[in-house]
């Protein structure tokens, strides 16, 4: 995304231009069987959401109803038509991270947060998920927050996990999600 | 193990599995670089980075070659120390080998005698922690590519099929089909167009087999999804990978890239009329998408739902056409068994199940991390050679095999062994090879609920057994959790779960009551606990707990503002103490001490 024009004030890409590079990752796509999923992976990664606006221009363009495309999108947790937050804290709920003690670390999360899984804070700092293995299990309970992994997390320290990330003041950037997209 | 043997004196295997990264392999690398550079030794030791070597316990590990001295938790002394000691003066450095024994590599036959590696024979993990995953020419030098080689050379596909059949392997994503006869119903299918898939999906919470193994060695997949496209008569290939597994996708699309470049992808592969390419799909984050009808429902662009077989992929797969579909750790196998013949490999496990099992140790469990075991080892071996048994000195109680498909089970099976049919009747199931060991801390209730929670979500909702049965086993299983459960709830229990296991649609829901069912069957009185006495024995139901603040107790009444309901009292610098009657078990004081002065029971 180096020739994304960034907004000089705030470092945002605005979505009509986001919107304009849809087009062409349409048009590479379009004649590709089975093309809406990596087509709505890219999408995601680009506006870090699906907003209507683009399901609506990939629903047009690929020639499916609108209605198919939010129901593929609803169907697959990856997905998200919500913005989310500038952190994605995922506490893994994986077998091992459950048996020593997971669900009490997103309890924890939950409560400092005070936000409900698939949520995120008012000041679009923070969205809370679950993830089901990260394959860390070898240092479970283990809790991912963007691209960082911390290990062996307990209950009692989340506050100061989430102040770190509170701390650090990076620019508001388009979220671009390394997961998944490439 | 590259180009240049004969430039270097030692080569060092960094394992970069992701605890070994979490614990630091990164910065011990730049130290390794400086260290080298400092005594003069950068041209003369050549660094390899490995995919997972399955010790995460011992992390960050480091192998030193000639001579497979094996390094564990290492620090940045420790490695100051090996440097200088071992690499430059060609002592190695005793204080900081994991086990006193040394590991002499066989090669895949057995891969050492610390106990740990004791036990396992690596076929699908032959290569994993031995080349640089990123590295055509590493994997060249271990004997890469020659079976596809030999298969275009020398054989015609049904002798391929008529090998595979011969080998005796079954399929590692859990089933256990045939393999060889998956892959002679597709080749005898009469269509233009067939499509080979590999099925990466691994969504079993707590398995990471197939990511390791992809990590650690893509090139054996590609090269096994290549034979399969040549037996089967297909000309294009898809991995289909969980978006979750950046690391394995980075890998997977460098070594396509390299395999093309060396004319082993595409047209005409190593000047033979065959052509092949293989594309990669990622996953959108839906367990059900590793059912393999779902799966190509996803790959289609559409919402991954399983339909009803027959027909089978086989006959009516991907887009209609005929499509072979395998694991990740089933195309791993291939080559080894075009190279080494199928009579070799059907020397190894049982009489029904052949060649060996990875699996993925977590848990309650000394040696967490990836092992690969002939078929036949039994439990125990597993848990308690491999795996060192339990820690903290507690109680081995049950081993969960299979994921959410799986069962539990307890100590009296320990002996049971590894393979498709005695884990069946166990109660438990194959399955991808997730393994988890609990002890006296984990209650059986509350691990049959988790499960249950699991597939109740995962549930693609399209029939009503599976979606709704779930839906009523886990109201009912967290009723009993909370203390409110009665007598009748076990056998209703038993009659949804028989009933959702015979009317559901796909694996999902046919499997998803044998986590209650097994631990029914084998922790019955657990269950009868909690109904009639109020009782978890793990103490791990919140509502039956009892909390306490022992004397570890500052007085700094951070959980005294923390209690919703006020039932904590005590003044500044006091030991501070709960009004049981008032305690509501919420859990929040536990989880606000930082002095761990407040225990449960
Ligand atoms: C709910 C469900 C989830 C599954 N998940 C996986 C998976 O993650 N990986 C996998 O290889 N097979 C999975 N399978 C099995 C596949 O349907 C299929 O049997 C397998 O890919 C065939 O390959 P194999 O013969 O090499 O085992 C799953 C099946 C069900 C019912």
């Amino acid at each position: 995304m180096s020739d994304v024009k960034t907004c000089a004030c705030c470092g945002e890409v605005s979505e009509e231009q986001l919107l304009l590079q849809l087009d062409d990752v349409l048009a590479q796509n379009r004649s590709k069987e089975g093309a809406l999923i990596p087509v709505l992976q890219i999408a995601q990664t680009m506006f870090g959401y699906l907003p209507k606006a683009a399901l609506k221009k990939i629903a047009l363009t690929l020639g499916k109803p609108y209605s198919e495309v939010a129901g593929v999108v609803g169907f697959y947790s990856f997905f998200s038509t919500m913005p989310r937050g500038k952190h994605l804290v995922r506490v893994c709920l994986g077998t091992a991270c459950y048996v020593r003690g997971g669900k009490q670390v997103l309890e924890s999360f939950r409560k400092h947060l005070g936000i409900d899984v698939g949520q995120t804070t008012e000041d679009r700092m923070f969205s809370l998920e679950v993830a089901r293995c990260f394959g860390a299990c070898g240092l479970a309970p283990a809790v991912m927050i963007d691209d960082d992994i911390h290990q062996r997390v307990k209950a009692a320290r989340v506050g100061e996990i989430i102040d770190q990330y509170r701390k650090e003041k990076k620019p508001a950037k388009v979220k671009t999600q390394k997961k998944g997209g490439k | 193990m590259a180009e240049n043997t004969t430039g270097y004196r030692y080569y060092l295997t960094l394992c970069d599995g992701p605890t070994c990264m979490q614990k630091a392999s990164r910065t011990m690398r730049e130290t390794l670089e400086r260290e080298l550079a400092r005594l003069h030794l950068s041209d003369k030791v050549r660094i390899l980075v490995s995919g997972c070597l399955g010790m995460c316990q011992k992390g960050p590990i480091l192998i030193v070659n000639p001579g497979y001295a094996m390094y564990g938790r290492l620090t940045e002394e420790a490695v100051v120390r090996i440097v200088e000691e071992h690499l430059f003066n060609n002592r190695p450095v005793l204080d900081f080998i994991i086990d006193e024994d040394h590991l002499f590599n066989k090669f895949y036959r057995v891969f050492g005698d610390v106990n740990f590696f004791g036990k396992q024979m690596r076929i699908a993990l032959r290569n994993c922690g031995v080349i640089d995953p990123e590295s055509i020419d590493d994997y060249l030098c271990v004997r890469g590519y020659e079976a596809l080689a030999k298969v275009l050379s020398v054989m015609t596909p049904w002798e391929v099929i008529a090998e595979m059949k011969k080998s005796g392997l079954r399929g590692r994503g859990g089933a256990g089909f045939a393999t060889g006869v998956k892959w002679e119903l597709t080749a005898r299918e009469k269509s233009d167009v067939k499509y080979v898939i590999c099925n990466a999906d691994e969504g079993d919470p707590g398995a990471f087999m197939d990511r390791s193994a992809i990590e650690g060695d893509p090139h054996t997949v590609i090269e096994g999804i290549i034979i399969g496209g040549y037996a089967v008569g297909a000309r294009n290939g898809i991995i289909y990978i969980r978006a979750e597994y950046p690391l394995a996708i980075k890998r997977l699309e460098r070594a396509i890239a390299a395999a093309r470049a060396a004319g082993l992808l595409g047209q005409n592969i190593l000047g033979t009329a065959f052509s092949f390419d293989i594309e990669i799909r990622l996953g959108a984050g839906a367990f059900v998408c590793g059912e393999e009808t779902a799966l190509m429902h996803s790959i289609e662009g559409h919402r991954g739902m399983p339909r009803p077989r027959p027909p089978y992929p086989s006959a009516s797969g991907l887009f209609g056409k005929p499509t072979l579909i395998n694991n990740v750790e089933t195309w791993a196998n291939v080559p080894v068994i075009i190279l080494d013949g199928a009579d070799w490999f059907a020397t190894l496990g049982t009489k029904t199940s052949k060649g060996t099992k990875v699996f993925a140790l977590a848990g309650r469990v000394n040696n967490t991390g990836l092992i690969e075991v002939p078929m036949g080892t039994t439990i125990r071996q597993i848990v308690f050679d491999i795996g060192g048994g339990v820690p903290d000195g507690r109680r081995f109680k049950a081993v969960q095999i299979g994921g959410p498909s799986g069962g539990c089970l307890p100590e009296q099976y320990l002996d049971t062994q590894i393979d498709y049919e005695s884990l069946t009747q166990a109660g438990a199931f194959m399955g991808s090879g997730g393994m988890i060991v609990m002890d006296e801390t984990s209650c059986m209730v509350n691990i049959a609920r988790y499960f249950l929670e699991f597939t109740q979500d995962e549930s693609c909702g399209k029939c009503t057994p599976c979606r709704e049965g779930t839906k009523r086993m886990l109201e009912i299983l967290t009723r009993i959790t909370e203390g409110s459960g009665t007598a009748e709830d076990i056998v209703r229990l038993e009659r949804l779960g028989a009933l959702i296991k015979r009317a559901s649609l796909c694996g999902l829901g046919q499997s998803a009551p044998n986590a209650v069912l097994s631990t029914l069957r084998h922790f019955r009185e657990e269950y009868e606990e909690h109904i009639q006495h109020k009782r978890c024995r793990a103490g791990v139901c919140q509502a039956m707990l009892s909390y306490a603040i022992t004397d570890a107790c500052t007085g700094c009444g951070a959980c005294r503002k923390a209690c919703p309901v006020n039932a904590i009292s005590g003044t500044q610098k006091t030991l501070h103490v709960i009004d049981q009657k008032a305690c509501i078990k919420c859990n929040n004081c536990f989880v606000t001490c930082k002095f761990e002065a407040i225990t449960k029971s």
